[in-house]
């Protein structure tokens, strides 16, 4: 199995997470952050984080503003919302469900 | 915030790129600073512009975003051809405009509601049958000792309302020389309870203020006049007003929006109906009675008690009829009860107009119908230019649907913008065609705003007509056949098959336009062209009134006083003016016997009038001072015609019956027939009676002056005698002056207007049908220019090429003819009664449509044929 985009629907739980943990972070801090967290097991493409990202920012989870590094490049950073935090609990739990569901069927088959 | 933003979006859309592109760009180069290779680095990430797509397909809403950009694009479309597109938007815009005119004047006549509470449960009590004339009626007048019964009948079931018929009535403020006019109404007290209406200043009347007859001289303003006549000062409240000889005090103002229930009529003033001087009288209909049912109620049962007690006084009445013929009797007993709706008021004016607003509304459709027709044309024709665009569009990938809302969108942009511009022309014209409905002095009054009833049409009107127009352009757009359009073999036969379809259509609706139009003008030459018996030149009708009754002999003097008067030729007295719309009327007895069951016309007139009038006699005298009424009379011919069997009846007595009794009237002369009442029915069988009276009591209070002066423009002298009557008498005051001339055309207003809206609708209707039919001509000369060429080459001559060129089209056109023939013959018959001897089977009547539009097809075809003729065949077969 490949590494890459093994996330199967749990990319918005992991960047929900990680900004939970850590505001206040740009689009490659997010996707270095899955890779280094999951001990290179998961990886984030460039391909689906950000549609994810504006996605969810569209949706009222995170917000997104602009600023400026030191060397005058401009960095867009991302923090969480209230609205996102409520969603990270579902996310959470929800997850919480499908491990254990799976859990389950391994242990019973 | 979400949906919001996405459209925001839609429209910060370079600004969105960019920043979609920044961040991407800052990802790109934090992996490099972080030591992955930039070319590693920038393949991971995969197409930019499919990354954009992506994200920016996320941020906002894609479908708005293509309606926008193909709102852009139609745009740029509109503006390539400014010449076109404007022409579209302007025949549209009128179409539209003169709709939503018709529809404002519609509704404000026929449909608003009135603003009361729960006008669906509110009826008019009317009596269906044949009526004393010999015709069928619907009376809507009613007596107050019967609506008193029937009040009692239903109490429990609905409210009884008696609201008296509007009179536009002298009152003052002051003394007598400040007299002013005003609409006045009589109301039930409980009226504006009932209605659930509240008050904008001071109270309404309740039922304590309507108990006992002529004892609550109390008067309610309406907010419009109050707004008019005293802007708006809460002082009036308390002030005092007088009427006739009664002097009201002014208790309150009724709320804003309310001027009675006579659509066309604003109330003024709003009085009890105890202060109607009828009101104990069995024999006086004077108001008409409103049924307003209680919640839950069902119209059908509260009518069946309502029957009872009216059949009894039926009944009760019938038995002192004198002089009447049994059939007229039991024509009164036959009388039936109805319940009409009437949650939209109920008015004269309603009945005059409501089919003359319908064949305006009809106009109106046809002529919205040929401009669609003709925008269709016109983007057809422009379809088959942009083929191999549409074709090139699906060829990339373009669906079906996104090519049927790109042509959509451009004739929604089309229709909006003609609507835009037709609201500014229905908001001029509505008022404008209202203003003509009344004479000018005396204004109809029609509530036009523009709320959302008007809004909701507009926008209904401007979907219908984009479909209308857009939808068959659309469809054939979408489905283009790529490969055969692009090699340019698209197939122009069908193309032109549903233009000149359309062009059929267009003729048809155009001829039915034409014809209806023809008819309303026939209508108004005939009547205006009608004799009226008598001259009008020079006439000035000035209706009088006297403080209280007084001796013929006074009015006489009066007469005399003006006849001195310079600038004045003759002076005369009647009752009132003829075809003023008052009338006086009973039936004819020989030796106390009915002749028949027409009924004769009375008129009361000094010695002189006839001769004023210009009405010529036959045989016999004219009165004298000493003839009074009842004694002598002077009949027309039909008169004579209709009672003597023709014969010269002069010498001979009738009998008129007068209450219980009967006037004995001897005939002294007989004069030539001249019109009483109106200019459409036949002249009535008339006796002109002596004004003076044999029974004092009889004395009348008002007369009117017939003064005919030596200046071309009578109503120069209007001002002086005005001041000259009270100089003459004091107790006598003019209450209204107008021309005999103004009399006689008040007669034929409606007529006249619906000529003049004829006049206007034919012409845009031919104009619209002529540019329709030169441009799919010249689309079709355009289009089969090759073929043209080729058959000049090999020797065709001029004419045959004409006419190849316009057969077809006038094959349309002669297709269109005939079913506009059809559809306008079926229609005609919904008119009848808004004609007057004008048939729509007269030849006359279907040749000029057919001759106008041929003669519009001939002209419309000339540039097309003369562009075909010219083709040099050399130059057209080198470009292919």
């Amino acid at each position: 199995m490949s590494k890459t985009d093994s996330l199967q629907g749990s990319l918005d739980l992991l960047v929900l997470k990680i900004l939970s943990r850590r505001p206040g972070l740009h689009g490659y801090a997010i996707m270095t952050a899955i890779k280094d967290r999951s001990g290179d097991v998961l990886r984030a493409e460039e391909g689906s984080l950000y549609p994810a990202l504006h996605r969810m920012e569209e949706a009222g989870w995170i917000r997104a503003r602009w600023i400026t590094k030191e060397n005058g490049r401009r960095s867009r950073i991302y923090d969480l919302t209230a609205a996102g935090t409520k969603q990270l609990d579902a996310e959470e739990s929800r997850w919480q469900e499908v491990i254990s569901a799976v859990d389950r069927v391994l242990r019973t088959v | 915030m979400s949906l919001w933003s996405r459209i925001a979006n839609v429209f910060r859309n370079d600004c969105l790129s960019g920043e979609i592109d920044e961040e991407l760009q800052s990802h790109i180069e934090e992996a490099v600073t972080h030591g992955r290779d930039p070319v590693e680095a920038r393949r991971a990430f995969g197409s930019p512009l499919r990354q954009r797509e992506a994200s920016r397909d996320v941020k906002l809403a894609v479908w708005l975003d293509s309606l926008r950009a193909d709102a852009v694009f139609g745009w740029r479309q509109l503006m390539k051809r400014k010449v076109t597109s404007a022409a579209a938007i302007l025949s549209l815009a009128l179409a539209i405009g003169a709709c939503t005119a018709a529809f404002r004047l519609i509704d404000a006549m026929l449909w608003r509601p009135l603003p009361v509470s729960h006008p669906e449960r509110l009826y008019v009590l009317a009596q269906a049958g044949i009526g004393p004339g010999g015709n069928w009626r619907i009376s809507e007048s009613s007596e107050y000792p019967l609506f008193r019964q029937l009040r009692a009948a239903v109490k429990d079931q609905a409210e009884l309302l008696a609201i008296s018929y509007s009179s536009r009535t002298d009152l003052t403020y002051g003394p007598d020389e400040e007299m002013e006019k005003a609409w006045r109404q009589y109301v039930s007290g409980w009226m504006f309870d009932s209605f659930g209406l509240k008050p904008a200043a001071g109270r309404l009347f309740t039922e304590i203020d309507d108990l006992t007859p002529g004892a609550h001289p109390v008067a309610v303003l309406s907010y419009d006049y109050w707004t008019r006549r005293f802007n708006k000062n809460p002082k009036a409240i308390g002030r005092t007003v007088r009427i006739d000889s009664t002097l009201y005090e002014i208790v309150g103002v009724a709320p804003e929006g309310f001027t009675g229930t006579e659509p066309g009529v604003g109330i003024d003033i709003f009085v009890p109906t105890m202060m109607n001087p009828y009101v104990t009288r069995s024999d006086a209909s004077w108001f008409r009675p409103f049924v307003q049912l209680k919640p839950g109620v069902a119209a059908q049962p509260v009518l069946e008690r309502l029957r009872v007690p009216f059949q009894a006084n039926q009944e009760e009445r019938s038995k002192d009829f004198k002089g009447r013929s049994r059939s007229v009797i039991a024509n009164f007993l036959h009388q039936k009860l109805i319940l009409e709706p009437a949650g939209s008021g109920t008015s004269d004016m309603q009945k005059d107009y409501r089919s003359a607003l319908a064949a305006l509304g009809v106009l109106v459709a046809l002529v919205l119908l040929i401009a669609c027709a003709n925008v269709a044309n016109l983007m057809m024709a422009q379809a088959a230019a942009r083929a191999r665009e549409m074709a090139l569009r699906v060829s990339i990938g373009a669906g079906r649907w996104r090519l049927v809302q790109l042509v959509l969108v451009e004739s929604a942009m089309l229709a909006v913008l003609a609507a835009l511009v037709g609201g500014w022309f229905a908001w001029w014209a509505a008022p404008f065609v209202a203003g003509r409905i009344r004479p000018a002095n005396d204004p109809a009054h029609l509530y036009l705003p523009a709320d959302w009833r008007v809004l909701a049409f507009g926008l209904a009107l401007t979907l219908c007509v984009t479909c209308l127009f857009g939808l068959a352009p659309a469809l054939r757009a979408s489905s283009v056949e790529p490969a055969g359009t692009l090699k340019g073999g698209d197939d122009p036969h069908s193309r032109r098959r549903t233009m000149h379809s359309l062009i059929a259509l267009q003729v048809a609706f155009c001829f039915v336009v034409l014809f209806l139009a023809g008819l309303f003008v026939a209508t108004s030459g005939r009547l205006s062209h009608q004799s009226t018996g008598f001259s009008s030149e020079r006439l000035l009708t000035l209706d009088a009134v006297a403080a209280r009754p007084q001796r013929q002999a006074l009015w006489q003097q009066v007469a005399d006083r003006l006849r001195a008067a310079p600038g004045v030729e003759t002076v005369a007295i009647s009752a009132w003016p003829l075809l003023s719309g008052n009338g006086s009327n009973g039936f004819i007895m020989l030796n106390g016997v009915p002749v028949n069951d027409t009924l004769a016309y009375f008129l009361g007139v000094s010695p002189g009038w006839l001769d004023t009038m210009r009405i010529p006699f036959v045989d016999g005298r004219d009165f004298r001072a000493n003839d009074t009424s009842p004694n002598a009379a002077i009949v027309n011919q039909a008169f004579a015609r209709t009672y003597f069997n023709g014969a010269d009846p002069v010498g001979k007595w009738f009998e008129r019956p007068q209450g219980t009794a009967f006037a004995r009237y001897r005939i002294v002369g007989l004069v030539r027939d001249a019109r009483y009442r109106n200019m459409r029915e036949p002249i009535t069988p008339t006796a002109y009676v002596p004004l003076a009276q044999s029974d004092p009591k009889m004395d009348p209070a008002s007369e009117t002056f017939i003064v005919r002066t030596a200046s071309a423009n009578p109503l120069a002298l209007a001002q002086f005698l005005r001041r000259e009557l009270p100089r003459a008498r004091r107790e006598f005051r003019v209450s209204n002056i107008r021309t005999q001339q103004e009399l006689v055309e008040q007669q034929t207003i409606r007529e006249r207007l619906l000529a003049m809206l004829g006049y206007f609708f034919a012409g845009v209707a031919l104009l619209l049908a002529g540019i329709g039919l030169y441009g799919v001509l010249d689309y079709s000369v355009l289009q089969r220019r090759r073929e043209i060429g080729i058959r000049m080459a090999i020797g065709a001559q001029a004419g045959q090429i004409a006419r190849s060129v316009t057969a077809d089209a006038f094959l349309m056109v002669l297709a269109g003819a005939l079913a506009g023939l059809a559809l306008g013959e079926s229609l005609a018959r919904y008119i009848a009664s808004l004609l007057y001897q004008v048939k729509p089977g007269d030849a006359a009547m279907l040749v000029y449509p057919a001759c106008l539009i041929l003669a519009a097809a001939l002209v419309a075809a000339v540039p097309a044929v003369i562009r075909a003729v010219r083709i040099d065949p050399i130059a057209t077969l080198r470009q292919e």
